[in-house]
């Protein structure tokens, strides 16, 4: 069963309502969510979310409307409410809206699946999050929880320029977490990432990260951070696991190379970005070691897709070539007032939130190092790990990040733990200062990305492996 | 017009169809909650000046709760046919039936009648479907909304301008297999923008329960007042500042708290900095969690959460002594309290957080609610700055995050202007600064200098939860960072 007519019902009623171009997507989503902590599940939920939005261009505004109803006669009268919204936006006017050029598109396109998420038992799955949470405790944890969750999508896209696109995306992930208390301090050790991994895979993801298995050495982690020494504060070399590294890229980097914040269409809330448009081509982002690239092929990451929500096919470009800024992230729209000849990164989070420019899989190239060489090769520094926290300025430039668990390198080793570990810096600074770069690439997924007013949550992927920062600012505390 | 729910008493009617198909499908003794929300919002936004998104929509979702046999499955659709209905209760049935043994099930709330707030124009003293609620607002269309944002944009003078204004109506109504059935509904309005000059930014923002009280034309220009007075900033070194906080970042403040500290979950894990009875606060603070409006925090929510507990005003904080943290139904279990209307669709795994905190304003005769002013300084605040001898007045806070959840130290960075204030008088603009800072130790005692007068409703920037938040002078803040790193 196809909705390709629901939503061309809803196109043809834009245009017959004055929109020069609309488009429309029906999106049936099914999720599944459970959580355990301490050896019982806490909530199991599973949500099913279908509906139509429809984008009307009237001169230069735009407009969207959503319904959750997919009778035809439903459909053509969000068509006609998308064009008489995008009417009224003529009242505040701008800019004359263009889209960059798009061929006609008859298409279907699937994520890779192994083994289907929402066909394993929930007994099965309950089990896991179960021991996983058993095993934490029975090494010392005082609270232990643990979490999956699945996606189930389905999309019907057609715009007047005659994209008939359908696609069907699973994703999946989870993750363990051992929380100790101490006396006036709370310490966490997370696995395989402080809110689990995540991919565009099937169940086959959770069962290759082994959350059992690795359970009960985050509750000793976690035991031993209470009484280990803090991280120093001071001036030291760096080194970068890769789980962290990944969320470092996320906001100092993908979130920066967004074109609607270089365009200053977010500057009220999420903000803008210091990239300057003029400099695309020219400006130094970091040392040569970095290569950054905008990837949506990319296997089972957790931003992969076949085509984004605008109809544009998934295509790797680089994003930052030799340390060299050299693309962006952007929607056919805001590519067109910036004069760029491509688009393909535009998504929304289901059918009622209009599409918006959004990461896909945002990542670093592998470099020619390994984690083991690095540390050997660090005289004196920090090893840091696992987001704790992250905070980061309006431009994307003042960053600064806690991770979960510290270890100080001394003479190419590493030494003790260090709890509460905090670094800090400026974007292109610190990347310039990436010396080091391993090639044990993971795709960590980000399935908390929020962005947009009304508040969207977009699913992200960010390949990255381990690396080395020289003179960076670490230990920050209050 | 934002609001296109149907007629009175229709998501009752739903709900009560839920529990009906699942007394058919699972007997009368499965214990089923059932939550029906209409929810309609309408948001124009705009940026560089021209409305750029404009978006609206209408979804009716229907969440069921269901625990049989001693197990738990919850489950959600806004397929709301007669067969998405019947689908929604088999597929959460099928899923209690294999879910583990669920431990710490609290049972259902019992039939208890709603608590309509009373002494403020529109609230329900007459029935609860008249709670607080302002019809025009429900029914507001992308017209009226671009009219606030066009007085907005002229209003800052050829300022570039950025913001949104947004309506919202919910109908909502809950029954569960326990005999509780409970409706209401609620509109709120918000307008939240900025002007930018020569790199310097100025922020307004309101929350109204009406939309006719959000002045597009009053919130540009101040936005624009701040921006042009935030212009040259000046960079400071890292150090221990006086502050005077305004109102919006007041509201950061009041977020993290509800979130990290008043959640009742995280209070009973030992998680939560909060002590009951003890005064972890300055004499001078008081906040209260004001769900169902007032005077001060005049857009009532509706008046029960996701459990069906009828909401009500809380005290966390009294004269500087923690007096509650919230639950839901499971946290209160756990703690041997009694659940205090905090249940959400995630407050099992998340906790039950607060969403409509005020800091109790100063004491002054015939101070009311305002919004905020015109000047560069909120009024709220020009008081308190004229006590100030070196330190910072800083408008909002952007991208706070939590470094110790015990001690809740956060980091976190200002926006939308700061400015020195030397000897009463603020004598130049400041570049963001980065701090790193535990509220509740800036909040504690001997070190709340002073609290404005008059609290400014104020909208959350992501979600629906709303803050009523003063000017606050605080004896120390600690910054770490600047615009140089």
């Amino acid at each position: 069963m196809t909705h390709f007519d629901e939503a061309g019902a809803a196109v043809q009623a834009a245009l017959d309502a004055g929109a020069r171009y609309a488009d429309a997507r029906v999106m049936v989503r099914r999720s599944e969510t459970m959580s355990a902590r301490d050896g019982d599940v806490e909530d199991l939920g599973f949500d099913e979310s279908a509906g139509l939005g429809v984008r009307a261009l009237v001169g230069s505004g735009w407009g969207f409307y959503a319904v959750p109803d997919l009778a035809e006669g439903s459909a053509r009268a969000a068509g006609r409410r998308a064009a008489q919204i995008a009417a009224a936006s003529a009242a505040v006017p701008g800019l004359p809206a263009d889209l960059v050029p798009a061929g006609p598109i008859t298409a279907s396109w699937a994520s890779d699946c192994v083994i289907d998420p929402l066909g394993v038992p929930l007994s099965d799955k309950g089990d896991l999050l179960v021991r996983a949470t058993e095993a934490a405790k029975a090494e010392g944890a005082d609270v232990a929880e643990a979490n999956y969750a699945v996606w189930d999508t389905r999309k019907w896209f057609v715009s007047s320029e005659g994209h008939r696109i359908e696609q069907h995306i699973r994703e999946c992930g989870a993750g363990v977490t051992a929380i100790a208390i101490g006396d006036g301090e709370v310490q966490r050790r997370s696995w395989p990432s402080h809110r689990g991994q995540f991919g565009t895979r099937g169940w086959e993801l959770v069962e290759e990260i082994d959350l059992v298995g690795n359970a009960p050495r985050m509750a000793q982690e976690a035991r031993a951070l209470l009484t280990a020494p803090l991280c120093p504060s001071g001036e030291t070399t760096l080194v970068l696991g890769g789980e962290q590294l990944a969320l470092q890229i996320h906001e100092s980097v993908g979130h920066a190379i967004e074109l609607d914040r270089i365009l200053g269409w977010e500057a009220a809330f999420a903000g803008t970005s210091w990239l300057d448009l003029s400099r695309l081509g020219s400006l130094r982002y970091g040392s040569e070691l970095m290569n950054i690239t905008i990837d949506p092929t990319f296997p089972g990451a957790l931003g992969s897709f076949g085509f984004d929500d605008e109809g544009t096919p998934a295509v790797k470009r680089h994003a930052v070539r030799d340390g060299l800024w050299v693309g962006v992230l952007a929607g056919r729209d805001s590519a067109a007032i910036a004069g760029l000849d491509y688009a393909g990164s535009v998504r929304s989070d289901g059918w009622s939130r209009l599409p918006m420019v959004r990461m896909t899989n945002v990542g670093l190239e592998p470099g020619p190092h390994t984690l083991d060489e690095i540390i050997a090769a660090t005289g004196d520094g920090v090893f840091m790990d696992v987001n704790r926290s992250w905070s980061i300025d309006d431009r994307r430039l003042n960053f600064q990040f806690g991770c979960e668990i510290g270890y100080e390198i001394k003479n190419g080793k590493l030494g003790r733990m260090l709890r509460n570990p905090t670094y800090t810096g400026i974007g292109p600074r610190f990347w310039q200062s990436m010396d080091m770069l391993s090639n044990e690439t993971i795709a960590w997924g980000t399935p908390n990305c929020g962005k947009g007013q009304p508040g969207q949550i977009g699913h992200t992927g960010h390949p990255a492996a381990p690396a080395r920062f020289t003179n960076v600012r670490v230990g920050v505390r209050g | 017009m934002s609001g296109e729910g149907g007629r009175a008493g229709a998501e009752l009617e739903l709900a009560a169809r839920v529990i009906g198909i699942v007394r058919e499908l699972a007997g009368r003794s499965a214990e089923a909650e059932v939550n029906v929300r209409h929810d309609a919002e309408a948001l124009t936004r705009f940026a560089n000046s021209t409305i750029h998104q404009n978006v609206a929509s209408a979804v009716t979702g229907v969440r069921l709760r269901l625990h049989a046999d001693g197990r738990t499955a919850g489950g959600s659709t806004t397929v709301t046919s007669a067969d998405g209905l019947r689908t929604l209760v088999e597929r959460t049935l099928a899923a209690v039936r294999v879910s583990p043994v669920d431990r710490s099930w609290p049972g259902l709330a019992p039939p208890a009648p709603l608590r309509l707030s009373a002494g403020h124009p529109g609230s329900g003293e007459r029935s609860g479907l008249a709670f607080g609620f302002d019809e025009a607002t429900a029914r507001a269309d992308p017209a009226e909304r671009a009219e606030r944002v066009g007085d907005f944009v002229r209003a800052a003078g050829g300022l570039e301008t950025a913001g949104y204004c947004r309506t919202v109506y919910v109908s909502a109504a809950f029954a569960n297999s326990a005999g509780q059935a409970v409706e209401g509904r609620t509109a709120e309005a918000a307008m939240d923008g900025i002007a930018r000059c020569e790199g310097a930014d100025g922020v307004a923002r309101l929350a109204a329960a009406r939309l006719a009280d959000l002045d597009g034309a009053v919130l540009g220009a101040r936005a624009a007042a701040k921006a042009r007075a935030a212009r040259g900033p000046v960079e400071l070194p890292p150090g221990h500042y006086e502050v005077v906080l305004e109102p919006d970042a007041v509201r950061d403040v009041l977020e993290n708290l509800a979130v990290f500290g008043f959640d009742g979950k995280a209070h009973h894990q030992q998680q939560s900095f909060a002590e009951l009875g003890r005064e972890q606060f300055d004499p001078s603070v008081t906040i209260v969690d004001e769900p169902l409006g007032s005077r001060e925090e005049p857009a009532a929510d509706l008046p029960f959460d996701d459990e069906g507990t009828p909401r009500r005003s809380l005290v966390l904080v009294r004269e500087g002594v923690t007096t509650a943290v919230t639950h839901d139904r499971t946290s209160a279990a756990l703690a041997g309290a009694e659940p205090t209307g905090h249940a959400s669709p995630v407050s099992r795994s998340w906790g039950p957080k607060a969403t409509h905190l005020r800091l109790e304003a100063a004491a002054v005769p015939g101070a009311a609610p305002g919004a905020g002013g015109t000047g560069v300084i909120a009024d709220s605040a020009r008081p308190l700055v004229a006590g100030v001898r070196r330190g910072l007045l800083i408008t909002d806070f952007w991208y706070t995050r939590v470094l110790d959840p015990k001690a809740l130290v956060i980091t976190g960075l200002t926006r939308n202007g700061v400015w020195l204030v030397e000897d009463g008088e603020v004598t130049s603009a400041v570049s963001n600064v980065r701090f790193t800072q535990s509220y509740p130790r800036a909040l504690g005692p001997g070190r709340v200098l002073g609290i404005g007068a008059e609290t400014v409703l104020l909208p959350e920037s992501w979600g629906r939860a709303r803050y009523a938040a003063p000017a606050l002078h605080l004896a120390e803040w600690n910054v770490t960072g600047n615009a140089s790193g």
